[in-house]
């Protein structure tokens, strides 16, 4: 255990919290856990008063100003608070980043946006960082500062680590290879948890496909089901409500089930794991809300083992 | 037709091109300029890189890689008549591998807008729908209300999809998982008046009635 002077020494970290509209419907036990994994490691969460959609990847392809502008005013809001965005949602995390960027790099572009927002009396500098909870985690508190504040080890958990797209490209969360990124394995494995080997752990889950092409969705998921199941995953884990909600849906019809095995594979979310493992309850981190129950052999809090320092 | 035409050759030559190729080129570039680094799509080497990394390419009729190739060839009106701009899903791994840094997805984003705006598509084309019925959501609550995008989008595609669905809108609201009643912002007001703002920096919307399905695109091309 580090020193606990060290530990009180440290500011209280404070963060604007961008929920986005999932996360009050299909993904509450996203919003529950965030919230909860954040509170057991002493970060403040402030919810954006009066947040609205962030335009989403389905406004993206219409109107790209509008697309902006609806993003935008959410940047504006969060502005006087002077604190890091926190957007957990990963399509979220992509639209305010990738508006960011646009703005920025844009002038007439800027202009354009700017001049909208001025119609309801905003303003926006966009400045403040647009950040996903994992580059948090794992960056602001540190792997050794979540593991100090462990109460219940993940040991003989395995976790089959899902990125999907949005957070490792094109706005990447944190700053690692797109390709094979490592960061929540070392997270996992620093609690304890036996991530295992997961070669589609960047593929994509199909997206908004699942309403449209439903078909090309189901192989995209069937592909990561079957790599989980052959590596005898307890769970996958995912960054995403939209991945999430995909991964969950499509294990409901026969087709998921697929390679031999019924066996359904738990989808949970990344911070309800890491929640967990900091002590949050079960109705904290959201468990009720999953379809799958995470049914694997998991110590209870009086059984925890300490790992690392 | 030229077999090969620089990007920025349509302004240079118009000749070159037939006058409705040249109309939807220009459409084209004026999208593709609102792409930071959109203009780097002239550097491809038709390496299939981006076909190669697509996860979806499979379900397309022409590969990324086709649609690099026939916008050189003068041919856009065959690209936005393709399934592949709607099958997209958006995962951005042709972008990420590109080895000359094209904005494959972003590219393929300015398509769909051109598509969008001249409704190169069949009327209750599924991807269109569930774009306009989003728009309108967040026009009217300032949020996305999922219950109320999924109704109206099945009731205009699919109503026997809808009703196939029925089960799992059901097991997600036991679960605590669908919000009955919609969640209206307080400024709503603000964010129209915004919105209404900023459509008029976007491309106009088109007037001319719906062109007539054609099973070339959507449920009829992808089976």
């Amino acid at each position: 255990m580090a020193d606990p002077s060290l530990v009180l020494k440290r500011e209280k970290m404070q963060y604007s919290y961008y929920p986005g509209c999932s996360l009050h419907s299909t993904g509450v036990a996203y919003d529950k856990s965030v919230r909860a994994m954040f509170r057991a490691l002493d970060v403040e969460l402030t919810e954006i008063d009066d947040w609205n959609c962030c335009g989403a990847t389905a406004y993206m392809s219409v109107k790209e100003t509008v697309a902006c502008v609806v993003s935008a005013r959410n940047l504006a809001l969060a502005e006087p608070s002077g604190h890091d965005i926190v957007a957990p949602c990963s399509a979220c995390f992509t639209v305010l980043n990738k508006t960011r960027s646009y703005v920025r790099q844009l002038p007439e572009f800027r202009r354009n946006v700017e001049a909208s927002l001025n119609e309801a009396g905003m303003t926006c500098r966009f400045d403040l960082p647009v950040r996903h909870p994992l580059d948090v985690l794992l960056n602001d508190i540190g792997i050794s500062g979540i593991v100090e504040r462990q109460v219940r080890s993940l040991d003989g958990l395995r976790v089959a680590c899902y990125y999907g797209c949005q957070i490792v490209r094109p706005e990447r969360a944190v700053e690692e290879d797109p390709e094979v990124p490592m960061a929540l394995d070392d997270l996992i494995s620093a609690l304890g948890g036996t991530p295992v080997d997961y070669p589609p752990k960047v593929r994509c889950c199909g997206g908004m496909l699942v309403a449209t092409f439903e078909e090309v969705a189901q192989n995209l998921c069937n592909e990561l089901y079957d790599r989980a199941r052959s590596e005898q995953a307890d769970c996958i884990i995912t960054t995403c409500p939209m991945c999430q909600a995909n991964l969950e849906l499509l294990q409901q019809g026969r087709r998921g089930r697929t390679n031999g095995s019924s066996r359904p594979i738990p989808i949970l979310y990344f911070t309800q794991l890491i929640g967990m493992a900091l002590g949050v309850s079960d109705a904290d981190a959201g468990l009720q809300h999953n379809l799958i129950p995470l049914n694997a052999r998991f110590p209870p809090v009086s059984e925890m083992v300490c790992h690392g320092s | 037709m030229p077999v090969v035409a620089d990007l920025d050759r349509v302004r240079t030559a118009p000749d070159l091109f037939e006058k409705e190729e040249c109309e939807l080129r220009e459409a084209f570039l004026t999208e593709v300029e609102r792409v930071p680094g959109g203009a780097r799509l002239r550097r491809c080497i038709q390496c299939g890189t981006c076909t190669g990394s697509c996860p979806v390419s499979y379900a397309m009729d022409l590969t990324p890689r086709e649609v690099m190739a026939l916008f050189r060839a003068g041919d856009i009106e065959r690209i936005l008549r393709s399934r592949t701009i709607w099958v997209c899903a958006s995962c951005y791994q042709c972008t990420t591998r590109c080895p000359s840094n094209i904005k494959v997805t972003d590219i393929l984003y300015a398509l769909k807008r051109v598509a969008v705006d001249r409704r190169v598509f069949p009327r209750k084309f599924p991807v269109y729908v569930l774009s306009e019925t989003f728009a309108k959501q967040v026009r009217k609550y300032g949020r996305n209300y999922e219950v109320g995008l999924l109704r109206t989008y099945f009731w205009k595609t699919s109503v026997v999809r809808m009703l196939m669905r029925t089960g799992l809108a059901l097991a997600l609201w036991r679960k605590g998982r669908l919000a009955l009643r919609p969640a209206r912002i307080k400024g709503i007001a603000g964010l129209r008046r915004m919105i209404a703002k900023a459509e008029t920096f976007d491309r106009p919307q088109p007037t001319e009635v719906d062109q007539e399905p054609t099973s070339e695109v959507g449920y009829g091309a992808i089976g």
